[in-house]
């Protein structure tokens, strides 16, 4: 059968329209030695896509660590699989919805959920938490408000539809994302160890099962559009938007679930990106088979589709599976009870060709390891960020006084409370979240029927990533870590979410390297692989690119979930910190908002310091000896104790810093690794610290109902309460 | 007790249900399916449990209401069965008929996630017996649709039978217009059928049932349903 071509004129035309580079046209007449068919056109663009093949991040990824003795699959899958212990793994992922949540942020944010939930149970884990990482412009700005709302009503109506709790996130404000604001989703799922479904195809003649929604016009070429820049008409591309279903993803997690209890699965994918170009392509490339797909079989939601646009939709809630030979009528038998569409479309091939039918006639031929042994890969020039000069701390006056800067801070956008955003996620759903967002660094989340928890986080702070990519990356990581050994966990794998600019500048491709470098070190110091990830790029509106964002998704693992740590201020406890305070004021958010600068290298991660600090902190929580424990992150210390005690309603009373700091710089500069820790008897935490050569002082007492500085001057919990809560109700307006 | 827990297409909270039931009786409820046209023989408590039946695309719990399993559901409360609604479930007990008013939109017009205070308005009852009369309790809420609505005359009417089971109220238990969030009529979270075996409540008190997750403020309420059932 011979298949029709494009015209050569047509066809270089089209492959520009599409987002092909000269070059990569070249490749791809070479491997097909003809012109191609449209549906060949579509298929080579969107596997060569920036989304797709990582072909700008790709050399730089292969420095993360990747392995350790709990990891079970690192990075390849669709999501990173871990050893939990007690015959279990966890499973988790994030992602990114950064374009389509800007052009549509309720459904951008939605289908970012369901796309993220999706990379988890199809390995086989039931998701028991949900997790984000977001990034606005400030709340002024064009657009804005209607973005916050948006992408916070599509986390929530998913999530909450889908029945997996919202346990933990983050939000950060600036400029720099005014244009471009990022949602990184992330999911975490539970399976059996030996539990685990893959997605290599195998067993020539297998049958191919489509299952899970129709297939619409909708999300046509969605990976090519998060591939570049945004103009001011981005708002055209809004066709490109797919369109979120939770009910059918919550059927579609049932039944697949269900499904897997059998052994009538031999491979399985989510159509994500791509829908069921990559799916299909993947599924049959990584297990060295061919594949043949007869798009009449498809489920089709609207009349009329060609072979192009079924294999281009990125219609949601769509699975495909390779099935062992007469197993079909399992699998129909589960999916009918579900109500969700079943169909046969295709089989596996000894070719090592995909070939697409349609109606009679080919409509593509593309051999598969070409496809992806020939896939573009760029080792892009890259610009080093010219180190910032070390900010001294008595170079900048404190303009206002501590308590003053104080209310001003918690009251920030960085830093107020995120009630208005968390009270829109259900965070209890399983009834197993043992804390809440609020409760603790971390969520936690115990596991059915054990008495097991993980512990889960999302960290990046962006202005240090912008004024040093490797410190950033580095402090990324070692937060992460930090917020998981702050409940009593034991931190075990992240995932990224490298969200940067356009890979064409070589000062964005340089930020990237950097932040790679510095998280691997971080990675490697504290035990802490990375298993699974996802790399957004093009992140630039009018040529301006966003702050660097390598968000960390954590997780740790704590064997009695009676003893995660929570950081409310108790009644009646010393105070002690631990860790070194030397007043680092360069990027700390008191410059920011109290000095009106953005300035000096941000303060560095001893990774010798953390791991040794964290590890002292962590066994005086699992003894027991430990009421409440804070990290000392944005804002510094006197913003830690503040919101323990923001957390309870009790106060605290403080004591002064050494004398060389200055007052500002000791309370509200940013030194990593330190954390506070309310306990009964601050002697004793004191002895074991320097027995194990971790800094520790004293840092006083808690009680009454105000936060009493050295001096006498005092604070009323309920005043920094009232700033803290205000802000975002205030700003949102409700 | 003999408890079923009816699972519907977008039924999320069947397993926090589960596990509550399984705590005061130490043994797994069964699981039922929507399209069931019986309920197993001996059941004494039907449960429609919390989620997104149907995906709430038409109005919450409409569809369900509709479906086979409702009709046996029906004469099973018609014959003096007691049923649960909770959450989702409550909007099917009101589309079904089986107890009065409907569930709004909540005031805000955004879904809530939070705590609730819940004032117990009488003791007397299958499902309130283990609480103080006047008691107020902690739980939870997680929904877009819980604003509780019927005619005044419905609402003096179930005042004066006295069957206004739950109102959303201070911790210190007053029934301000601030403790009421989704902003229900007269405060309510829940109401009971004239014989005091149906009931229906926005609020989660399954997931108050565990000193490790949410403490167990919840769990007088599932205390309560294994005594009456034990001794019926």
């Amino acid at each position: 059968m011979s298949i029709e071509t494009l015209a050569p004129a047509r066809a270089s035309q089209l492959a520009a329209e599409f987002g092909l580079k000269p070059d990569e046209v070249e490749r791809m007449l070479a491997i097909l030695g003809r012109s191609p068919s449209l549906t060949e056109l579509g298929i080579f663009s969107v596997m060569w896509s920036e989304h797709c093949s990582y072909k700008s991040s790709r050399v730089w990824l292969r420095e993360l660590p990747t392995k350790a003795p709990w990891v079970v699959h690192g990075p390849g899958e669709n999501a990173g699989v871990i050893d939990i212990g007690g015959g279990l793994v966890a499973v988790f992922k994030m992602e990114s919805h950064n374009h389509p949540s800007f052009i549509e942020p309720y459904q951008g944010a939605a289908t970012g959920v369901g796309g993220i939930l999706r990379d988890v149970f199809t390995m086989g884990a039931r998701p028991i938490a949900n997790l984000n990482a977001l990034r606005f412009g400030l709340p002024g700005a064009p657009r804005m408000k209607s973005t916050i709302d948006g992408v916070v009503r599509g986390i929530g109506g998913y999530g909450n539809c889908v029945g997996v709790p919202t346990v933990g996130g983050e939000v950060n404000f600036h400029a720099a994302y005014n244009g471009n604001p990022l949602v990184n989703a992330m999911t975490v799922g539970i399976a059996p160890k030996g539990g685990i479904f893959l997605s290599a195809a195998a067993g020539v003649g297998n049958s191919v099962v489509y299952v899970g929604s129709k297939t619409g016009r909708d999300g046509i070429h969605g990976a090519t559009m998060a591939s570049t820049e945004f103009t001011a008409d981005s708002e055209e591309k809004r066709p490109t938007v797919q369109i979120g279903d939770p009910f059918a993803e919550k059927l579609l997690i049932e039944a697949c679930l269900e499904l897997m209890q059998t052994d009538a699965i031999v491979a399985i994918q989510d159509m994500g990106a791509a829908g069921l170009t990559s799916s299909s392509v993947e599924m049959a490339g990584k297990g060295g088979v061919g594949i043949e797909l007869v798009m009449d079989n498809v489920p089709q939601r609207e009349e009329g589709m060609t072979a192009y646009e079924m294999m281009l939709s990125e219609s949601q809630e769509r699975m495909l599976m390779v099935l062992r030979p007469g197993a079909e009528h399992i699998a129909e038998r589960i999916f009918t009870k579900w109500e969700l569409d079943f169909a046969v479309i295709g089989h596996l091939t000894d070719t090592g060709h995909i070939t697409i039918r349609h109606k009679g006639i080919l409509e593509a031929d593309i051999p598969l390891a070409p496809l992806e042994s020939e896939a573009p890969l760029y080792r892009r020039p890259t610009a080093e960020t010219p180190k910032q000069p070390v900010l001294r701390a008595d170079a900048v006056a404190d303009p206002v006084g501590i308590e003053a800067a104080l209310l001003q801070l918690v009251a920030c956008p960085d830093l107020c409370s995120r009630r208005w955003i968390w009270d829109q996620y259900d965070s209890m759903v399983g009834g197993q979240t043992a804390k809440r967002p609020g409760a603790a660094d971390a969520a936690v989340v115990r596991l059915e029927e054990t008495s097991r928890a993980l512990a889960l986080t999302t960290d990046c702070t962006p202005r240090y990533c912008f004024a040093d990519p490797e410190e950033g990356g580095r402090q990324a990581v070692a937060e992460a870590w930090r917020n998981i050994t702050a409940t009593g966990a034991l931190p075990l794998a992240i995932t990224d979410n490298m969200n940067f600019g356009n890979p064409e500048k070589p000062e964005i491709m340089g930020q990237f390297a950097s932040a790679v470098r510095g998280m691997a070190s971080a990675c490697i110091a504290l035990d802490f692989p990375v298993v699974s990830g996802n790399v957004s790029l093009y992140n630039e509106t009018e040529g301006k690119g966003i702050l660097p964002t390598p968000a960390i998704g954590g997780v740790g693992v704590l064997e009695d979930v009676a003893l995660a740590m929570g950081l409310a201020m108790p009644e009646g406890a010393e105070l002690v910190l631990i860790g070194e305070t030397r007043g680092w004021l360069g990027q700390s958010l008191w410059l920011r908002e109290i000095a009106g600068q953005e300035a000096g290298a941000p303060p560095p991660v001893d990774l010798a310091a953390e791991r040794r600090n964290g590890d002292f902190v962590r066994a005086q929580i699992l003894s027991g000896t430990v009421r409440a424990c804070h990290d000392c992150s944005d804002g510094g210390l006197l913003v830690a104790v503040a919101e323990m005690a923001m957390a309870s309603g009790v106060g605290a009373t403080l004591q002064a810093g050494p004398d060389a700091t200055p007052a500002h710089a000791h309370w509200f500069g940013e030194d990593q690794s330190r954390y506070v820790l309310a306990v009964p008897d601050a002697a004793a935490l004191l002895a074991a610290a320097r027995a194990a050569g971790v800094p520790a002082t004293r840092l006083g007492r808690s009680g009454g109902e105000a936060l009493v500085l050295p001096g006498g001057a005092s604070i009323s919990v309920a005043t920094l309460r009232h700033a803290h809560e205000a802000t975002l109700p205030a700003l949102m307006g409700n | 007790m003999q408890a079923g827990i009816v699972l519907f297409p977008g039924t999320n909270r069947e397993r926090d249900m589960a596990l509550a039931l399984q705590r005061v009786t130490g043994r797994k409820p069964a699981m039922l399916w929507h399209r069931d046209t019986d309920l197993p023989a001996g059941t004494d408590l039907v449960i429609l449990p919390g989620g997104f039946s149907y995906g709430d695309y038409l109005r919450c719990g409409a569809m369900a209401a509709q479906s086979p399993i409702m009709r046996a559901i029906r004469d099973f409360a018609a014959g003096g069965g007691h049923v649960l609604g909770v959450c989702n479930g409550f909007q099917m007990l009101v589309e079904a008929g089986l107890l009065p008013g409907a569930l709004l939109r909540n005031a805000s017009l955004r879904f809530l996630s939070m705590d609730c205070h819940l004032r117990v308005e009488r003791t007397d009852t299958p499902y309130t017996r283990h609480f103080q009369r006047g008691a107020v309790f902690r739980s939870t809420m997680a929904h877009g649709d819980g604003n509780y609505f019927a005619d005044e005359a419905t609402l003096d009417r179930l005042e004066g039978e006295n069957l206004v089971a739950l109102r959303y109220v201070t911790p210190a238990g007053e029934p301000t217009a601030a403790a009421n969030r989704n902003g229900s009529a007269r405060n309510i979270a829940g109401v009971l059928s004239p014989n005091l075996r149906v009931m229906g409540l926005m609020p989660h008190p399954e997931n108050q049932v565990d000193p490790l997750i949410d403490g167990t403020d919840g769990l007088p309420l599932f205390e309560s349903l294994a005594e009456a059932l034990a001794a019926a």
